[in-house]
């Protein structure tokens, strides 16, 4: 399983790149497995303000849809519009080309209650155990 | 969970399982994306062993048969088989079926997995008396080996002329040394076969199959293509698009249903919707805007709720999302526009003649 040591991770399986107080954001290697191939995300709008733990957008696989919950409170600098054309990208390279989008932290603190890479990692394996 | 006599030639292949019917089925191995467009283009092969199979025998075996089904038996050949169903006196369906010809005096019933025991019932209840029925479902598997290169894949493995062998037209003969029935069937769009082995054999046989079909793309393909290759084909699944509440007229299956043919079971009330007319037709949509219309989502018109999605997904053959809904036939022409329900909000569709995808002729 690849799973990125520099990176946060939710139990939703989605992780956050932070860089000073900007945080870039995407599903996990795990989480796109699960999901099959990606035909389709829904993505939010530039400037959206949005909860921690709150959905943002959806990813729709062949066979399922699953929605995608932002780790931390933010604003939305940016989405990756590549994706229209591209979806399969969060598939072929959930951690890099496939990030979904990038948000403007509000509360940095918020980062300490996230999943370190070891944490999740520990938290698959009883995921999957189960 | 059931499992099917490929259970274990499956899990070796790393397939995901999904349960269908109480059937733990492989639901995808690789990607079911491409399984699916592999279906479209070289061949794929499922595992169909959950779907039962009913044997009906006697002299007045082909009367039996012609009493509960819709579509007209006299019509078959021995070695000839044909889409048909089994309807309530309601006119609505028990379940759609495919019946096969052996002989005058032995008819082979295949139903849906979903509706095995109660299929088997409704037989045994009205024709018990007249014929000898038997759910042998479990002494043999079936695999649909779908997909234009499947006839060249088969040849390989069989002594037969498939290219003798019409579709809809079956035969018995040996793969890989066993007798099994092999018919120029499937539920994909696609030129193919579906073959029943004897259950011991099912998995060389399986193997066999794979390890021919590896210089032509091959794949094993699970439930997910299954149901994107067979929703563009716009063939209908029991329990989605038809059920106990609809009957052929408004699921669109006119042709299977011969009124001439004379009394069976369900005939009365067709008739008689006939005269009144149906008051929903299913139909199919195409998403105008971004989003993908999934199983029960709602149906509006002009903002009036007018219904449900009976089978909704992405078709990857296409790279649009298509549907299928029931709606009142006074807007359900092609051009229609409708709008679905997709978690809140309102997505435009258009109604869309169908198939929405056919086979280029070769």
């Amino acid at each position: 399983m690849n799973i990125p040591e520099e990176l946060h991770y939710t139990r939703e399986h989605e992780w956050i790149l932070v860089e000073d107080d900007t945080g870039t954001v995407g599903v996990t290697d795990h989480a796109q497995k699960e999901l099959g191939d990606v035909v389709f995300v829904e993505l939010p709008q530039r400037g959206e303000e949005i909860g921690a733990g709150e959905p943002f957008g959806s990813i729709e696989s062949v066979k399922a849809v699953s929605e995608i919950y932002s780790p931390v409170s933010g604003q939305i600098l940016e989405t990756n519009s590549a994706l229209q054309e591209t979806p399969d990208k969060i598939n072929s390279d959930p951690y890099g080309d496939g990030w979904i989008v990038r948000l403007r932290l509000i509360d940095r603190s918020e980062i300490k209650g996230l999943l370190s890479a070891q944490d999740y990692e520990h938290y698959l394996k009883e995921e999957l155990a189960k | 969970m059931k499992r099917t006599p490929l259970f274990s030639a499956h899990q070796e292949l790393g397939a995901r399982f999904i349960d269908f019917a109480g059937w733990e089925m492989p639901v995808q191995y690789e990607s079911a994306l491409q399984e699916h467009l592999v279906v479209r283009t070289h061949a794929g092969l499922f595992d169909v062993s959950h779907m039962g199979r009913i044997e009906i025998r006697g002299r007045n075996a082909l009367s039996a048969v012609q009493k509960i089904t819709c579509n007209d038996v006299n019509r078959l050949a021995d070695g000839q088989a044909q889409y048909s169903a089994l309807l309530f006196n309601e006119g609505t369906f028990v379940d759609d079926i495919l019946v096969y010809r052996i002989d005058a005096e032995h008819l082979l019933i295949c139903v849906n997995a979903s509706n095995r025991e109660k299929d088997y019932h409704w037989i045994v209840q009205h024709i018990g008396m007249e014929a000898e029925i038997r759910d042998f479902s479990d002494d043999y598997a079936q695999l649909a080996l779908q997909g234009p290169l499947s006839q060249a894949l088969l040849q390989k493995l069989v002594d037969v002329d498939l290219g003798q062998l019409k579709s809809y037209w079956f035969t018995f003969t040996k793969i890989n040394g066993t007798r099994s029935m092999v018919s120029r069937t499937g539920y994909t769009g696609e030129d193919g076969f579906e073959i029943y082995p004897p259950s011991q054999e099912a998995e060389k046989i399986w193997k066999r199959l794979l390890a021919t079909g590896t210089e032509c793309e091959l794949t094993p393909a699970g439930l997910a293509a299954r149901n994107t290759l067979r929703l563009e084909a716009r063939l209908a699944l029991y329990g989605n698009d038809i059920n106990e509440t609809t009957t052929p007229w408004e699921a669109g299956l006119n042709w299977i249903v011969k009124l001439e043919k004379g009394e069976f079971i369900g005939k009365q009330a067709l008739l008689r919707q006939k005269e009144t007319g149906i008051s929903r037709k299913l139909v199919g949509f195409e998403m105008v805007e971004r989003g993908i219309a999934r199983d029960h989502f709602p149906v509006y018109y002009r903002d009036r709720l007018v219904g449900h999605v009976t089978s909704g997904s992405f078709a990857p053959t296409l790279q649009k999302a298509i549907g299928l809904t029931y709606l009142p036939p006074a807007i359900a022409n092609p051009g229609t526009e409708i709008s679905i329900d997709i978690r809140g909000k309102r997505i435009k569709a258009n109604v869309v003649p169908t198939p929405f995808y056919r086979r280029p002729v070769n």
